[in-house]
């Protein structure tokens, strides 16, 4: 929210930036052309998906002149509008109609259509066809679904700097771009780094020591391996999943009442704790109910599909919501496990990627089986489940389930999955009300052929159909999900589309030799996770000198370590635990903390459980930020601020914001003042002096020793805010009782821990503090 | 190829920044005041996304949604035939084959409810206007009343969503995050798109806020909620223990040490963030001084009624959504809950249109006098309409209606459009007889009014060009003055 309006300074600012763009861009094109032959995947398929694909592509319906590019054949041959002339004739500019089209200046000839609205191309492009049309116009399978191969590690020059597979990848590209790597980071930034990555929660004062102090040559792999074993591993490995599983804890519509999914979220956690590998891991939530041996706990792992939204509202159609929840199901299998958008295909063939319509409602197909129906009634029957439901005894909970935690002496319920026999029709573009063609649940043939004598047409068939070695993106795609958690962007940046428009991976070797060999590893995520941990391209310094921000200000190359605002779950349990307040139960029904008055109820219709917001109290205040209730028409406001996931659908990655709301929400928040307040209370509580108190505060939130000037600063800081209480007097007690949080023991010195308190507020709110460095 | 491309136009576009002085740090800020530069994945983005694509008539829009869907017939559609033939069956001709909503659709009998109330026709523009909302009528010289709405939604949920974000489901946009990302703000302080909140004591449907979500666009584009009470928005208050030097000597002391770790790290964000603490800083003086209610003159406490001073009503709404505009926020998003009559509709409209008719009447009356209501666009209408037959049981004096996206009205006021009627019914107020407006036609000649080609108006996400239009809708020229 940043609030400017400049638009004629904006006009002669594209105009510059763009002649200075292009310059650039002639520039590096240059210097391709002299390198490498042109490949259709890197430098011509993305300008005709692009440009041309919505006219000449895979979408029959909206195909143009007869005419598709996307095919060889097709390419190759004679336009069936213009007998005697061919669209690209391999080797000859002069015959390639294409070549013509895309060159002409007369609006009636020139490709992409003016009205199309499409820019037409550059020179620079052009040329690239030209060039490509000489060297024989040869079509390459997309990139992504061509099975990955593990290649042999690149040769570098920078021997000393790799420690794994991955960096000799990295630097043979980084010396390419003529970078070189930062040194390794300061041992204190790599705790803090792997206690985010691997716990999301900042290590305690004791644990910081220990390992500051421990001089063994595998220190950090040691670190690792106890990061990974702690239970918090499990929570933040989790966060990622949830977005993508589009995990919440009401039903979403407009009379937006509670649910229970939380008990899957418990098993998400568990399977990341217990390392279940990622094959199984798929296979149970797609699958759990149809597994040979199946029991509670693999259904229970099949309410992945059932988290989506589900209408409480009076009079819809039933079969309407029916289709729209298998849609959401659809799209979701399609953007977190294989990482394409297939959701274009629900209406028509899709216009860039290889999917029909039919593709579509094949895999649908697999949904379209499920007992569930679209509406059960309205809100004022509701029920913390939907059928087909999963009921969880006490019983279940003492032998089985036994990670799933709550007091609640009843049974619970979720929506889980169970089949029955329903045909799926092709539905014209994409109604419920129109069914057309009769079709059976097959899995995506363009990315790798359904072969039914291996696989079932049921959700255990696409199970083993999705985890098969030879898919060529189940592994991608998680590998990919995991840099980018890791690193703030994956290897492709677009993690959610892996077809035709999305971008390519900027080390697709890397990724490639990632996927096989977490494949070759069945699966491991902890050994996929270690090894990325491990590699110099994590463990660099993050230093940004002016050489990254000429030459790679997005950090594509790697030639530092990135700095990544935390996640706003993260934040909070940094605020919370640095205080140590936070209470560290695992799983169980979501909390509800401090939040502003009225952010339910200026929303709702009044219906259900959740019309009003009614706040925890006690342990429940300090739980970790996963645990914050998510009503889905009004989701926890701080989260959203920091750029949560509203949970509505399938996230694939969050966005990075920098905002004045972010700043008001760690300046005034009542979780962060109490935390403040609770922290300093414990410093003065402490024998030493002033400075060493200030000194530990800095090292509890910020992870380093402070510099001697930051030490000073801070003390001055602190020394004026003892002059102000003392002339404010009243002031002590107000600050020293925000939150609800009662503190045992009574203030030895008020005055000093007032200060302290507003100097803890100040160190929380620093840049470095909520961020991964 | 297209890395080479974004690669050339971030460093170009970064050393612009740093030579405005901005820093690098200023990215955030660049990308409002160059709309879309940063999502720009080649050249024609970026030219599409120069706004506005020509001369706006509207500079800013108030858009006043009455959420649950208000009866036309009982408002603006005058329809004598209902009253002649009350309590006889809807005839299967006029019906068609329209879907019904799982409320009536058992219903073995569909008859006829003429409206309870009296109209009143403006003789310059042949509006009409029941006896429930005498102010609007009053001002029906300024209204431009489109009576041939019409949607696919039959429900409320997907109904609103595709009003606010121009498709039923999905995690799209919202119109006012559009234009935030087009058009920015015109007030550095405050946000592009402000959201407020009121509800009626009619039948009321809940509101959400994906309605007012950014989609796929930056988080910055997101609605903000105000309100007039005591904290007109979220975390802004300070604690009652930090007063104003206070905060400004904690802020000064955060930006000496961000800048001491900017010197050594080099990361670009941390300018921002020091940044964003003074913008923040500054919201807090200006806000409350916006959302502040106390010192408006009787003159316009008695123009909108009194409600006006209690905060969250329709009416203080209405009035802070004009000293918002009119501060320069580009969209104010207003929702007002209680119109889904399905039955005793006759009682709860007249207790709605008590709430809603002063106050809309007065925001134009208000706008207008300060000049500014040539270039403000007010909206006032709601998801779908209401049927012409009784869901329920029917008497002479009451009845309830179901939902009817096949025809119904709002009205639009200022803002370039044409005061007048446009569009008409059928006897029965069940299809459209002439100039049908889709829903999508609705947000082209909105965004139209703004100076905004609503085909060329497109953010590229996951390989696809999103519209806020989607693939359709054609702008209604002839409500364009």
């Amino acid at each position: 929210m940043i609030f400017f309006k400049k638009y004629k300074l904006s006009f002669v600012l594209i105009f510059i930036v763009t002649l200075v763009a292009v310059g650039t861009y002639f520039f590096a094109f240059s210097n391709a052309k002299a390198k490498k032959p042109i490949s259709y995947n890197k430098d011509i398929r993305p300008i005709l998906s692009d440009k041309c694909f919505s006219c000449h592509g895979p979408d029959v319906n909206k195909m143009k002149a007869g005419l598709r590019l996307d095919i060889q054949e097709k390419a190759y041959a004679e336009l069936p509008n213009n007998k005697g002339h061919y669209a690209i004739v391999p080797g000859s500019i002069e015959k390639s109609e294409l070549i013509r089209r895309i060159e002409s200046n007369d609006p009636n000839i020139v490709m992409p259509k003016p009205e199309s609205h499409l820019a037409r191309l550059t020179p620079a492009e052009i040329n690239l066809f030209k060039q490509w049309v000489k060297e024989g116009a040869k079509y390459e399978k997309h990139w992504s679904f061509v099975a990955p191969q593990k290649t042999a590690v690149p040769k570098v020059s920078n021997t000393s700097w790799v420690k794994n597979e991955i960096d000799y990848f990295i630097a043979e590209k980084m010396e390419e771009k003529g970078l070189s790597p930062n040194k390794e980071a300061e041992k204190e930034n790599l705790i803090k780094r792997a206690y985010i990555d691997l716990n999301g929660l900042p290590p305690a004062y004791t644990e910081l020591q220990t390992w500051m102090s421990n001089k063994s040559e595998n220190w950090y792999a040691l670190l690792i391996d106890q990061l990974m074993n702690k239970p918090s591993y499990g929570e933040k490995m989790s966060v990622l999943w949830l977005d993508l599983a589009r995990y919440s804890d009401s039903y979403g519509y407009q009379d937006d009442n509670i649910r229970t999914q939380w008990p899957w979220r418990d098993w998400v956690i568990n399977a990341f704790n217990k390392n279940m590998h990622y094959d199984e891991f798929l296979t149970q939530q797609i699958a759990g109910d149809l597994m040979p041996n199946s029991n509670k706990e693999t259904i229970l792992a099949t309410a992945f599909w059932r988290n989506h939204k589900y209408t409480e509202e009076g009079g819809v159609i039933e079969e309407e919501y029916r289709v729209t929840n298998n849609i959401d199901k659809t799209r979701t299998y399609g953007k977190a496990i294989l990482g394409v958008t297939i959701e274009c295909a629900q209406c028509h063939d899709h216009k860039y990627d290889p999917f029909s319509a039919k593709d579509y409602y094949q895999l649908y197909g697999f949904f379209n089986m499920s007992k569930e129906k679209g509406y059960e009634g309205d809100v004022s029957v509701s029920t913390p489940a939907k059928n087909p439901k999963l009921f969880i005894s006490v019983e279940d909970r003492k032998n089985l389930l036994t990670y799933i935690n709550t007091k609640d002496t009843n049974q619970l319920e979720v929506s889980v999955m169970g089949d029955t026999i329903r045909p799926t029709y092709l539905l014209s573009r994409g109604r419920y009300d129109a069914p057309a063609d009769l079709v059976q649940p097959a899995a995506l043939k363009s990315v790798m052929p359904f072969d039914t004598t291996k696989f079932e047409r049921n959700r255990l068939g696409l199970a083993k159909w999705t985890v098969d070695k030879k898919n060529p993106l189940t592994a991608r795609v998680f590998v990919n999900f995991i840099w980018q958690d890791i690193f703030g962007k994956g290897l492709v940046k677009t993690s959610g589309d892996f077809g035709l428009q999305g971008e390519l991976p900027t080390h697709p070797e890397l990724l490639d030799w990632l996927a096989v060999d977490f494949m070759e590893h069945n699966w491991d995520i902890k050994y996929l996770v270690k090894k990325i941990m491990s590699s110099a391209t994590y463990t660099q310094s993050s230093i940004i000198e002016k050489q990254h921000l000429e030459k790679d200000p997005d950090n594509s190359y790697y030639a530092r370590a990135p700095r990544i605002r935390l996640k706003a779950e993260f934040i909070r349990d940094w605020v919370l635990s640095t205080s140590g307040l936070l209470n560290n139960t695992i799983g169980g029904p979501s909390v509800k903390p401090y939040q502003p008055k009225g952010v339910w109820e200026s929303t709702t219709s009044g219906r259900g459980q959740l019309a009003a917001y009614k706040q925890d109290h006690g342990d429940a205040l300090y739980r970790r930020g996963m645990y914050t209730f998510i009503k889905l028409t009004a989701p926890p406001p701080s989260m959203m601020m920091f750029d949560a996931s509203n949970r509505d659908q399938c996230e694939a990655k969050r966005s990075s914001t920098n905002t004045p709301l972010q700043a008001l929400n760690m300046l005034n928040d009542p979780a962060v003042l109490e935390a403040s307040r609770v922290l300093a209370q414990k410093l003065s509580s402490e024998t030493g002096s002033i400075e060493d108190k200030i000194q530990k505060a800095f090292e509890l939130i910020l992870i380093r020793k402070p510099k001697s000037s930051e030490k000073d600063k801070l003390v001055g800081y602190y020394q004026d805010q003892e002059t102000y209480f003392k002339s404010n007097k009243g002031l002590i007690q107000k600050t020293l009782s925000t939150g609800e949080y009662k503190t045992v023991q009574k203030d030895k010195n008020e005055l000093e821990a007032a200060a302290l308190m507003k100097t803890c507020l100040l160190l929380y709110n620093l840049e470095e503090a909520i961020t991964k460095s | 190829m297209k890395e080479f491309i974004e690669h050339g136009l971030n460093q170009n576009r970064r050393k612009f920044l740093s030579k405005l002085s901005l820093g690098i740090g200023g990215m955030a800020l660049g990308s409002l005041m160059i709309p879309g530069i940063f999502d720009a994945s080649n050249e024609e983005d970026l030219f599409n996304n120069v706004l506005p694509h020509f001369a706006p008539k509207a500079k800013r829009v108030i858009y006043l949604f009455q959420n649950g869907a208000p009866s036309q017939l009982d408002l603006f559609d005058y329809k004598p035939m209902l009253q002649k033939m009350h309590g006889q069956d809807l005839p299967a001709s006029i019906r068609g084959g329209q879907r019904l909503t799982g409320m009536t659709a058992n219903q073995t009998k569909f008859p006829l409810a003429g409206t309870r109330f009296n109209f009143t026709q403006n003789q310059n523009t042949g509006a009409y206007f029941s006896e429930t909302i005498p102010h609007i009528a009053s001002i029906s010289d300024d209204l431009c009343i489109i009576r041939s709405l019409y949607t696919e939604a039959i429900n409320h949920d997907p109904a609103l969503t595709f009003f606010q974000t121009g498709a039923q489901v999905g995690n799209r946009p919202s119109m006012g995050s559009w234009i935030s990302y087009g058009l920015g703000s015109e007030n550095k302080n405050l946000p592009a798109f402000t959201v407020l909140l009121s509800k009626g004591k009619g039948n009321g449907q809940g509101v959400y806020s994906k309605l007012w979500n950014n989609g796929f666009l930056d988080s910055i584009h997101q609605g903000v909620q105000f309100s007039s009470g005591e904290e007109p928005v979220k975390y802004l208050s300070d604690p009652e223990f930090i007063d104003r030097t206070d905060k400004r000597k904690m802020l000064d002391e955060l930006a000496d040490l961000n800048q001491e770790s900017y010197k050594e790290i080099g990361d670009p964000e941390i300018v921002t963030k020091i940044q964003q603490y003074e913008l923040a800083y500054r919201m807090q003086m200006e806000v409350p001084e916006v959302t502040s209610l106390q010192n408006e003159p009787e003159s316009i406490v008695k123009m909108y009624g009194p409600d006006c001073l209690l905060p969250g009503t329709y009416a203080a709404n209405c009035l802070l959504a004009r000293k918002l505009s009119e501060s320069g926020v580009r969209f104010v998003q207003l929702y007002h809950q209680g119109w889904d009559g399905h039955n005793n509709l006759p009682n709860e409209l007249i207790g709605q249109c008590k709430d809603v008719d002063q106050p809309s009447a007065a925001l134009i009356k208000d706008l207008k006098q300060r000049g500014l209501l040539d270039e403000t666009l007010v909206i006032w209408g709601g998801e779908f309409g209401r049927t012409n037959y009784c869901q329920g049981a029917l008497t002479k004096d009451n009845y309830g209606r179901d939902h009817h996206p096949r025809c119904f009205t709002i009205w639009m006021a200022g803002g370039g459009v044409k005061p007048g009627v446009y569009g008409e019914t059928d006897d029965f107020g069940y299809n459209i007889n002439t100039l049908p407006v889709h829903v999508h036609d609705f947000h082209a000649t909105v965004l139209h009014l703004m100076g905004v080609d609503h085909e060329k108006f497109t953010f590229k996400h996951l390989g696809r060009r999103y519209r806020l239009t989607d693939v359709a809708g054609n702008v209604v020229k002839e409500i364009i003055s």
